[in-house]
């Protein structure tokens, strides 16, 4: 498949002893684990460059994009269902939760998709698609990351509001509100200062869950704007068939992900004095 | 005899209590099949634009819809008129009959997927609750591709296998299946606490009776409501699939193929990726609704924790 | 001038099956320094009330009517700023449950302080003094190492003297407890019931306490206020409450109460109930609540809810037949 239609037995058996295909699958396994423990993630089938050197190369635009969309949306997304739990069941509400519902049925690239043409095409505020990284400026780095990070942003916008939401009228029913309510506090503390710590682990718990949408949704966002990121870079290894890379790309991913959801096992600590490892 | 009593003046010298007014005015409850839809009005909503979705799907043929498959590269890239309701590709096929048609396969992924996800997931869990050395094998298997994300899990499945519906199928349900399995096996757990479970055992109840006759039943509220999430996120995945080149077969009109193909030209004729996209969003956005009516009916407790 | 007067006070709520008229026209005044106790059932509307005067009561699905006058002020007609400045400041409140009642992520010095800091514009530092020097006041050994932990590295009685301490910290002129001591074992009862009447004498504030057991009201009422099914059907100081129960639900509470002794005299005495349950509150009760249990009811109790009378001095009931009960007792 590789080697093209015309490939005579003898190249496909060349090809397949370079690949180590020849050998027994339990050893060719354990050879395997051993080289990614070593931080050898194998050879691109395409390119025949290291993986790992594909990956570092694409690592900062991708990383950007995450950061960025974590502040948009931790940022936008808090303060939203907060105060659509204060305002429960009045009209604030029940839009932040349209929208919510929007954000969770409007696939990513069909946001991208709307986004870029409203705001770059027509618009012209922003770069249509491409990517600047940081060494170009921050500015330039920044206005190249707007439009993706507010699309991807969206579903994960979604989630933490309708967990932040969820999360605060569960506090806000219980009785030490009432006791803060007594003392006279004015309703932005009771929400800020006694509600959210309180409601501070579901939120913290789905931020963390919510970093497979971003991974997801990275891969389609950089299909989107045109970024040189992992997510072109697996996508490509699709279509490609290039095994290793899909491979490499995938691991890194899942890595990231535990990484991040033991993290949020650490935060829960600092945020509720309760738990203790 | 209420009634009697308002027209007889009291006894002299009864002292009677003043009447107070009510301080907020009564209203009639909401009852049948209008009290539904205007208590529940996005539930409501959700479930007639599925109706209308399914019966495009169903109906297609008789839509005026021609083939959408058919080429006629001397009519490409017309806008929408008259003739080609949403204008035509860059192949020249009419994109109002590839999108009428693309709802097929949208419904067909989300349905199957839901219902395939729900069956084994629902196995997996009863028994993984239930039998407690297989709950540590199956769990650490599940907590592994839980940290895998979905979309990545099916790419890579898709990766390995050639581009059909039915692969795609596959790909989505296995990426699906331990989320499933995850719920179900969290109520057996809640359940097994309780003093009823503890009191069937005590009779003398076996294993399989208790499972089927005391714990399925109440898997089958937080399931049900699962599944119509778990329906919408495959239809969103099965087009992200397609929209990157490893869903069904770009022969087939899906709503993520027609977008895949409009994507080179989005800039010029953006009609071409926005009317399937509007069909998508719609029917999740359906799902979605009905998913969370069906929630707060079914399932209180699932409805504040979400 | 009395410290508080609520006069017609309703609360109702809108529920999914009709309004529940949880408090339906109740009227009670309480003097300054004075210790009043609103006693009955669960569900009679105690709780409502007093969370009626706090204006804790959420809009919707309740509404307040009526007027509740503190020092003069009808409290349901201020703002909801003016409000927040009364609260924690002239009438603070105690709840029935210390273990949930506190903020677990919180310091207890800092939730004391919080209302030193809202009301009397202390600094941070003065208000952690300052509620050291509470929890030492409600008798916390450790103060200052206290103010320093959280909720749940403290017992429930330690909880109850925070929430006391939070309480009393600006020195309120109406304290409000309802079911301060259901949820304590039966010593910390007691020694919180003590607590509060030593500080209540130090403080100079006037104590309204919300309770269903009248060992509490006989230890540190001064008058009663009995509620049932949303109205109050008697009113009476203490003593004579006790002795001289002019409702026939009041008879049933006194009676329904194990008298110490009893069944040590060999003759052991059924505990009287009241018999069959409380009527829903909502629907619209034509007559007196009270007569679908009471054992006296005649058909004009039914069909006419009777009004509150002074039986005798200072004592008020609303019962068709208690002073007939009297007039044939004499006779």
């Amino acid at each position: 498949m590789i080697a093209g239609d015309q490939a005579s037995p003898e190249d496909v058996e060349k090809i397949r002893a370079g690949l180590g295909l020849d050998r027994p699958y339990l050893i060719r396994f354990f050879e395997w684990v051993g080289q990614i423990l070593s931080g050898d993630l194998g050879t691109s089938i395409f390119t025949n460059m290291p993986v790992t050197t594909m990956i570092a190369q694409r690592v900062e635009p991708t990383l950007s994009l995450m950061i960025v969309t974590l502040i948009i949306a931790v940022g936008v997304a808090v303060p939203m269902g907060v105060v659509a739990a204060w305002k429960a069941d009045t009209w604030v509400d029940r839009s932040a939760m349209a929208f919510a519902v929007f954000g969770f049925s409007t696939p990513v690239f069909v946001v991208g998709y709307l986004i870029a043409y409203v705001f770059a095409l027509k618009l012209g505020w922003f770069p249509v698609q491409g990517y600047k990284p940081i060494s170009a400026g921050v500015g330039p780095w920044i206005q190249s990351l707007i439009l993706p990070s507010v699309t991807l942003a969206l579903v994960y916008i979604a989630l933490i509001a309708r967990i932040t939401r969820a999360a605060m009228l569960d506090v806000l029913g219980q009785d030490y509100i009432r006791t803060a309510k007594a003392k006279g506090v004015g309703q932005r503390r009771i929400l800020f200062v006694h509600g959210l710590k309180n409601a501070a682990v579901p939120i913290v718990t789905v931020i963390g869950i919510g970093v497979a949408l971003l991974i997801g949704g990275a891969v389609v966002t950089e299909s989107v704007f045109a970024i040189p990121g992992l997510g072109r870079l697996v996508v490509d290894a699709i279509l490609r068939r290039d095994y290793p890379v899909i491979q490499g790309v995938v691991l890194l991913f899942s890595f990231v992900y535990v990484l991040v959801n033991l993290a949020v096992d650490l935060v829960y600590v600092w945020v509720d004095p309760r738990i203790r490892y | 005899m209420a009634v009697e009593a308002r027209t007889l003046a009291p006894p002299p010298g009864l002292k009677v209590a003043e009447e107070l007014p009510d301080v907020i005015p009564a209203r009639k409850p909401l009852k049948g099949f209008w009290g539904v839809v205007r208590r529940r009005p996005a539930a409501a909503l959700g479930g007639a634009i599925l109706l209308a979705m399914i019966a495009v799907a169903a109906f297609a043929p008789l839509l005026g819809t021609v083939d959408p498959g058919e080429l006629a590269p001397s009519r490409r890239l017309r806008p929408p008129s008259a003739d080609f309701w949403f204008g035509t590709d860059m192949l020249g096929r009419d994109l109002y009959s590839r999108v009428v048609y693309g709802a097929q396969v949208s419904l067909v992924v989300g349905f199957s997927v839901a219902v395939l996800a729900s069956v084994f997931g629902l196995a997996i869990g009863l028994v993984s609750g239930t039998v407690r050395w297989i709950d540590g094998v199956v769990m650490r298997l599940i907590d592994g591709m839980m940290s895998i994300p979905p979309i990545l899990l099916a790419v890579a499945l898709m990766a390995l296998t050639r581009g059909s519906l039915q692969n795609v199928v596959i790909a989505i349900t296995l990426a699906e299946i331990p989320r499933v399995a995850r719920l179900v096996r969290g109520v057996v757990l809640s359940l097994r606490e309780q003093p009823y479970i503890d009191a069937a055992i005590a009779a003398g109840t076996s294993t399989p009776m208790l499972v089927i006759r005391h714990i399925l039943p109440n898997t089958l509220a937080p399931m049900t409501v699962q599944a119509t999430y778990i329906c919408a996120s495959a239809m969103i995945v099965e087009a992200i699939l397609s929209f990157i080149g490893a869903g069904v077969p770009p022969i087939t009109p899906s709503w993520g193929n027609i977008m895949a193909e409009g994507r080179a030209l989005w800039q010029v004729k953006p009609t071409i990726v926005f009317f399937p996209a509007i069909f998508l969003s719609l029917t999740v956005l359906a799902v979605n609704l009905l998913g969370d009516g069906l929630r707060d009916a079914l399932d209180p407790r699932m409805a504040k924790s979400l | 001038m009395p410290l508080l007067e609520v006069d017609r006070l309703q609360t109702h709520f809108r529920t999914p099956d009709g309004v529940n008229r949880a408090v339906d026209g109740v009227s009670f005044h309480i003097d300054k320094g004075e210790t009043l106790a609103v006693v009955g059932e669960s569900g009679c509307g105690k709780s409502v009330t007093a969370m009626s005067i706090m204006r804790l009561i959420a809009e919707p699905p309740g509404r307040s009517a009526g007027e509740i006058r503190f020092e003069g002020k009808d409290l349901l007609k201020l703002s909801e700023k003016e409000m927040r400045k009364i609260r924690g400041d002239d009438i603070s409140m105690i709840f029935q449950e210390p273990m949930t009642s506190l903020n677990p992520v919180l310091k207890v010095g800092r939730q004391i302080g919080e209302s030193l800091r809202l009301h009397q514009g202390l600094g941070r530092a003065a208000a952690e003094d300052k509620a050291v020097e509470m929890l030492r006041l409600v008798g916390i050994p450790e103060p200052k190492r206290r103010a320093g932990e959280y909720p749940h590295q403290l017992s429930g009685g330690m909880r109850q003297r925070v929430m006391i301490a939070m309480a009393l910290a600006c020195s309120p002129k109406l304290l409000i407890a309802d079911e301060p001591t259901t949820a304590l074992d039966v010593t910390i009862q007691a020694q919180i019931l003590d607590l509060m009447r030593d500080l209540k004498q130090r403080v100079g504030a006037a104590i309204l306490i919300i309770t269903h057991d009248l060992g509490v009201v006989a230890e540190v009422a001064d008058r009663v206020v009995v509620m049932y099914a949303g109205r109050k059907v008697e009113e009476a100081p203490v003593n004579d409450l006790f002795a001289d129960p002019k409702h026939p639900y009041t008879r049933g509470l006194l009676g329904a109460v194990p008298k110490l002794g009893s069944s040590l005299d060999g003759e052991a005495e059924r505990l009287a109930e009241i018999p069959g349950i409380v009527p829903s509150l909502k629907k619209k009760i034509e007559g007196c609540v009270f007569a679908s249990r009471c054992p006296d009811a005649e058909d004009v109790c039914r069909q006419f809810a009777p009004a509150l009378e002074e039986k005798a001095p200072a004592h008020l009931a609303a019962c068709h037949f208690s002073n007939r009960d009297a007039a044939e007792a004499a006779a």
